[in-house]
């Protein structure tokens, strides 16, 4: 408790009193005030439970005439008005001083969504480096194309129920592949060719014809690598898509049942691994991330595969980015592409960057 | 990715890593591999470190494999695997397996020393095998055996579930086969594998020459022939669906565990005698030569001029493919793969073995040739400009799944089933994934859901592809792009949701016109049960492409709104 020295023990004669010192009395204006300077909180609150003090709130007003007193009744104007404007009368007007600390009127707007900018983004990244829109519109692909045309073997996880839809209805495709092509790849999972070993399993057509949700769009690139290799003669090629795949996974902070990958490839006479760095640093140069390092990693449908680290100045550590690789000559011979024609790939997610520009832990939220 | 544990001071002893060694400096190392330092735990007083495991790379999942290719890789020669002269045990193949599990392979370890540590990662590369390569023990399961409590020649037969009763790993008390697979499935981690054999009529056993059941492929071995830290001689059979598969699995495991024999990388190898005649030395433990062009690696990654075939050669032999050479008209390398890299199936997987040695971040980076000019997809192009304009004039994007439920596009919709061009799923995991949207509105209606608490009227468009059934395709499915908008507010709001339509024409560049003329787009009566009293459908050019209206109370009472929704949903192809 502080000593304010707002009592004095008083003893004139005989028994002791207290009297209230001058002190007290010009500061009691604020009793609340006073009161509370000298008790802490709690034990202002003690003391009332006690009913030591009685609580009494008191409202005071001191009032004095301030420069602008008069005895007649003016509103000054707010703001300038049509009004005002006719006939000059904003002359004699006097006008309020503006609150230069409210915030102002949000204008009436709609958004694009924030993913959906992201996209628009990185597409432009891909025309500013002369890509080609591969068209992507078509949520249901067979198990051929979305698997056995990369050389992913039919007994690989992916292609397990846990973690890729499959349709019960339509359940099958309806059309087959080219026969031609069919039977090559057939025989490139089953005893192989062009140089490899092949997996040596019987390779099952039923099992290709299954109808999935894509797992990736890549089953769009190998298509589209297909037509490529059907015309008369090979024209280098550079392609692009961004758009949704599906995986079987129920949704948490950092996993999503669909999402969209963006995909670049690029297919030409003897490109090459260090073509593909190249090509990476130019693309994540217009993204603004500068810092990248590739680490050896296992694709079925790439060789070498490379995942893609960038270093993230905020988290202050090496993160995961994207993966990139050449396709293997298993997928890319058997539709028919030269020997040395090469094809460099690359792919990522737009939701992951997305959480970190938008500095979110939990994906669902995008 | 597998992951698997390794003990550190295990780890560095084997390696010759000092111990000063730094989290920092191990990274950088398994970075380089391919790998990845995942996490570090502390169990029971000792350091564990995670690795990451590349899915193809069966010979560095345990241990033994991981520290054998760090050596490798830091110079130091490889060990060769050896079968050791001829078999002595057999295992005769009868013909009633070939309906279940028709594949059998074996290989004896002499005079193995197993420590606790060396026992443990024993059981726990089986287990990795069996989970990753071995697809949960459909294609192989491996049985390990004390080989001196049984006693060969071996038979791999296939018997009535009924007729088969013994004791088996862990159990105290005989039990028949239905009775064993009955207790297993209600196992959390033994279930998964009953169903590989429970409907067959016969299931496989091997059995050694008093007729002791050793194991019950791919179930269970026998408790009579279980393997301890003593066991001095080990028996290793893998049954299979899949040659190539069960062939990895045995020569993964050999090579693995022979180091702790007596002569360390012999094995013993084991005779199969099919009930054809044929005859089968196993393990196969082969190693193959594979003669590639030094100009093709170089082409490939892109290898400056002063990396010589030489040092391409002595790249690879730190990768473990043993590699020299040659000088005959053109250059040629030649490398020998030896039976732990089951994963190189063409000259492109030792190219990259070239690259990861050599490193990809030292490659100095090129820019491909390729001269293309770009080009965008029309239809994407047409709606990333409208999708800006129909958000200039107010409307909230939204971003909604193209997996829905059910009811999402049937009852709620007010339909009383499923529509028919609907796509549906065989396997979801929950039941908001069930079908393909055949339209944008649920997805909108379920955002207006989740955004109630915002402020009056709420606006939002979606721009998306819905699926349908389509003969015409070759999977019988087809994309096609939509469009959405509605309004949530107060009152209906109609006349907000007929003005972005017109909008939305006006930025399409198209006229509106009189009913049942081809020269614009018009609007007219409709009907549907999902809209209420105002239902119209939208037409252009004559042909139907949409409809909108004021949604229907049962409709947004399933959809949990308390206020009036108007909405529309056109087809935006043909505006193309």
């Amino acid at each position: 408790m502080q000593n304010l020295e707002w009592v004095k023990l008083w003893q004139p004669s005989g028994s002791p009193k207290i009297k209230k010192t001058a002190k007290f009395t010009k500061q009691s204006r604020r009793p609340q005030k006073i009161l509370s300077e000298i008790f802490a909180m709690k034990e202002l609150a003690d003391a009332k439970k006690r009913k030591l003090v009685d609580e009494k709130k008191l409202t005071v007003f001191d009032m004095k005439k301030s420069a602008g007193f008069k005895t007649t009744v003016e509103k000054p104007e707010t703001e300038l008005t049509k009004d005002l404007l006719a006939n000059d009368e904003w002359k004699n007007k006097t006008f309020k001083e503006y609150n230069y600390n409210a915030t102002g009127v949000r204008p009436p707007h709609g958004f694009l969504h924030p993913l959906l900018k992201l996209r628009s983004a990185y597409r432009n990244i891909f025309l500013e480096m002369g890509f080609e829109e591969m068209p992507t519109s078509n949520f249901v692909e067979s198990s051929f194309w979305n698997f056995d045309a990369l050389f992913q073997p039919q007994q690989h996880p992916a292609r397990d129920a846990h973690d890729t839809f499959f349709l019960s209805e339509p359940a099958s495709a309806l059309n087959d592949p080219p026969a031609d092509y069919l039977e090559r790849v057939k025989n490139i999972h089953s005893h192989g060719g062009f140089d490899s070993k092949g997996y040596g399993y019987d390779w099952s057509k039923d099992e290709a014809m299954k109808n999935v949700l894509r797992t990736h769009t890549t089953a769009v690139s190998a298509k589209m690598l297909y037509k490529l290799a059907q015309q008369k003669e090979f024209k280098p090629t550079k392609y692009f898509s961004i758009d949704r795949v599906f995986r079987n996974e129920t949704l948490d902070n950092t996993h999503l049942a669909e999402f969209h990958q963006v995909e670049g490839l690029i297919a030409d006479y003897n490109v090459s691994l260090a073509d593909l760095i190249g090509v990476l640093h130019t693309f994540f140069k217009k993204l603004g991330i500068e810092k990248l390092k590739f680490k050896p990693a296992y694709n079925p449908y790439t060789e070498p595969s490379m995942e893609i680290f960038s270093y993230h100045e905020g988290l202050g550590k090496w993160t995961e980015i994207g993966n990139s690789g050449m396709f293997r000559p298993e997928m890319l011979r058997p539709m028919g592409l030269p020997e040395n024609v090469s094809v460099i790939a690359w792919g990522l997610s737009l939701e992951r960057p997305a959480m970190i520009k938008y500095k979110m832990n939990n994906i669902r939220y995008i | 990715m597998p992951t698997i544990g390794v003990e550190k001071e295990d780890f560095l002893r084997r390696t010759g890593i000092a111990k000063s060694v730094t989290q920092l400096e191990l990274e950088h190392l398994f970075f380089d591999l391919g790998l990845e330092l995942d996490d570090i735990e502390e169990e029971n007083g000792k350091t564990i470190f995670k690795v990451d495991i590349p899915a193809n790379r069966y010979d560095i999942l345990c241990i033994e494999g991981l520290c054998r290719a760090i050596n490798i890789f830091n110079n130091k020669t490889p060990d060769k695997y050896t079968l050791e002269g001829s078999p002595f045990e057999k295992i005769i193949v009868e013909e009633s397996t070939a309906a279940v599990r028709p594949i059998v392979m074996g290989a004896v370890l002499r005079n193995v020393t197993f420590t606790e540590a060396s026992y443990e990662s024993f059981i726990d590369l089986q287990d990795k095998l069996h989970q990753n390569l071995a697809r949960q023990r459909t294609l192989s399961s491996i049985g390990t055996h004390d080989l001196d409590t049984v006693k060969g020649p071996f038979r791999y037969v296939a018997r009535k579930p009924e007729d088969i009763k013994f004791v088996a790993l862990k159990q105290e008390k005989e039990m028949s086969a239905p009775q064993l697979l009955e207790m297993y499935e209600k196992d959390s981690f033994m279930k998964q594998y009953v169903p590989i054999i429970k409907e067959k009529e016969r299931y496989p056993l091997i059995l050694d020459s008093n007729e002791t059941i050793c194991s019950l492929p791919p179930i269970i071995n026998g408790e009579h022939s279980k393997i301890t830290l003593a066991t001095k001689n080990v028996l290793i059979e893998v049954t299979g669906t899949d040659w190539a598969k069960t062939n990895i699995v045995l020569d993964t495991m050999v090579t693995m565990f022979s180091e702790y024999c007596a002569v360390p990388f012999k094995i013993e190898p084991v005779e199969v005698e099919y009930y054809s005649g044929k005859k089968e030395i196993t393990p196969s433990l082969k190693y193959w030569e594979e003669c590639v062009d030094p100009e093709y690696i170089r082409r490939q990654i892109g290898l400056p001029q002063d990396v010589t075939a030489e040092t391409m050669a002595k790249l690879l032999s730190r990768m473990g493919l043993v590699s020299s050479y040659i000088r005959y008209e053109n250059e040629k390398i030649i490398s020998r793969i030896p039976p732990t890299r089951h994963d190189i199936l063409h000259p492109c997987d030792i190219m990259e073995d070239v690259a990861v040695a050599y490193d990809f971040n030292k490659l100095v980076m090129t820019m491909p040739p390729t001269n293309t000019v770009a080009k965008q997809l029309p239809i994407n192009k047409l709606c990333d400009l409208l999708r800006v304009d129909v958000a200039a004039a107010g409307f909230c994007e939204a971003l909604t799944f193209a997996l829905v439920s059910r009811a999402d596009i049937g009852e709620k919709m007010g339909f009383d089933k499923l529509p028919a061009e609907a796509v549906t799923v065989s396997n979801p995991k929950t039941a908001e994934f069930q079908v393909c949207r055949t339209g944008l509105l649920p997805g909108l209606l379920k955002t207006t859901q989740a955004n109630r608490k915002l402020p009056l009227p709420l606006k939002l468009f979606e721009v998306s592809d819905v699926v349908l059934k389509d003969n015409s395709t070759h999977t019988g499915c087809r994309n096609e792009r939509h469009m959405s908008a509605l309004c949530y507010s107060n009152t209906s709001g109609f006349e907000v949701i007929h003005g972005l339509l017109d909008r939305v024409m006006e930025l399409l560049e198209v006229p509106p016109c009189e009913a049942g003329s081809a020269d614009g787009y018009y609007i007219k009566k409709g009907s549907s049960p999902t809209y209420f009293q105002v239902c119209a459908d939208i037409y252009l050019w004559n042909e139907k492409v949409g409809q909108m209206g004021v949604i229907h109370p049962n409709t947004l009472k399933a959809f949990d709104l308390p206020n009036p929704v108007s909405a529309f949903e056109i087809n935006l192809e043909p505006f193309l």
